[in-house]
């Protein structure tokens, strides 16, 4: 996988943890974009992240087209949990209805929530994908 | 670009006869310029024999440089002699708190019941920086700084001058970030300022049967700083922050254990000694 530029501290030891958790969780970087999914998310996502590598924010949360349990409607990108946690820099949690890379529509809930480095600097997010 | 050690111990000074090849002083190295530029990087107790030094070369601008606060990287600036003339300027660098000023911090140890004496008693104009997000220069150094695995806040430095690249991570835990070698390099902890050093300054505080019960105390065992040394392309590696229950005897073990680790990969890893000096030529 090609180099890209270097994460912060708090990703790399954010990206250990969710490697060794069986909770699908993803991490973000402080602009949204995917820079690690454990294994136990390539179901959610459909492939392992080593086939897909870095995603923008909008393209990798679009992959799920993420609509409200209720309405069914398209949540826009300001709604989607991991873009609350990034504009609000504050915790969230979602029931959404998603459709997988694999065609499954699901329905799951969504935590995400921002990670702060020493400095109070917004460095990145982690989202967990629970079974609803 | 000529890199002296002036402390290489880690967590406690460790003086005495078993220590004298490697030295019982903790963490303090100078780096200096032929134009007599130069930066002290953190301040054990090393730092007291320095300070002595820059008096008598008649030093009246210093730049200090903390990784972190940690005892054993802060403990000898009270002693450090220039701070205690009216007549010298101190920068002090250190890594960034959401909670307390770096200044605050370091004015814990100079207050009782540790420390008869206030910080604001000091004579030095002294002033207080947190390490810039960014690469800043101080005169002719180029510097880099970015928190590293080690608990607490605490960062790694890149300095390039010359032509040449030191990379200095004293206390640095990176195999608590995976395994090492396994990441791409912006996957690794401080991979950022150690990439292609000329010279890396890097923990090997255990052998690896110590370290195995010493996981997430901050430090690294010889085989992953030497591995570390080679996932980031380092010309040369210097071996630091020796484990105060290592004698000399114990050290000459863990620098030959770097070296039949290293095998024929450049120049055999060293272990840092106190009073060792390491120049840097470019190219």
């Amino acid at each position: 996988m090609a180099a890209t530029r270097p994460k912060h501290l708090v990703l790399i030891l954010a990206r250990e943890f969710a490697a060794n958790l069986a909770t699908p969780t993803a991490i973000t970087d402080e602009r949204g974009c995917l820079v690690y999914f454990n294994e136990a998310a390539e179901e959610v996502f459909g492939k392992a992240y080593s086939e897909l590598g870095e995603i923008p924010y909008d393209e990798w949360t679009s992959r799920f087209a993420p609509r409200d349990v209720e309405s069914d409607e398209p949540l826009p990108l300001d709604r989607r949990p991991t873009g609350i946690a990034l504009r609000e820099r504050r915790s969230t949690h979602e029931q959404v209805r998603v459709t997988s890379l694999d065609g499954v529509v699901r329905e799951i809930a969504v935590t995400a929530f921002p990670l702060f480095a020493h400095t109070d600097d917004l460095v990145g997010t982690v989202t967990i994908f629970w079974r609803a | 670009m000529r890199i002296r050690i002036w402390g290489c111990r880690g967590s406690l000074p460790t003086p005495g006869a078993s220590t004298v090849r490697y030295g019982g002083n903790t963490s303090c190295v100078e780096v200096g310029l032929a134009d007599g530029s130069l930066l002290v990087l953190d301040a054990g107790t090393g730092i007291r024999c320095l300070g002595d030094e820059l008096a008598e070369r008649g030093v009246r601008e210093i730049q200090l440089l903390l990784t972190h606060l940690h005892l054993d990287h802060l403990e000898g600036l009270r002693f450090f002699a220039p701070l205690w003339n009216p007549e010298v300027s101190i920068d002090i660098w250190g890594p960034p708190s959401p909670t307390s000023s770096l200044r605050d911090r370091i004015a814990r140890s100079f207050s009782p019941p540790l420390f008869p004496l206030d910080l604001k008693d000091v004579p030095a104009r002294v002033a207080f920086h947190d390490v810039p997000r960014e690469p800043w220069t101080l005169g002719p150094f180029s510097l880099s700084a970015a928190l590293v695995a080690h608990p607490g806040p605490t960062v790694g430095f890149r300095v390039e001058a010359g032509g040449t690249t030191f990379a200095y991570l004293p206390d640095h835990e990176p195999a608590l970030c995976g395994r090492i070698g396994e990441a791409p390099l912006d996957w690794l902890s401080g991979g950022a300022v150690a990439s292609g050093a000329d010279l890396l300054l890097h923990d090997a505080q255990y052998f690896e049967d110590e370290y195995r019960s010493r996981i997430g105390w901050g430090h690294s065992s010889v085989a992953d700083a030497v591995a570390y040394s080679d996932a980031v392309g380092a010309r040369r590696l210097l071996l630091f922050h020796h484990e105060p229950l290592h004698a000399d005897a114990s050290l000459d073990l863990l620098e030959d254990r770097a070296r039949e680790l290293a095998g024929s990969n450049g120049r055999g890893p060293t272990l840092a000694r106190e009073g060792m000096v390491v120049e840097l030529q470019p190219g």
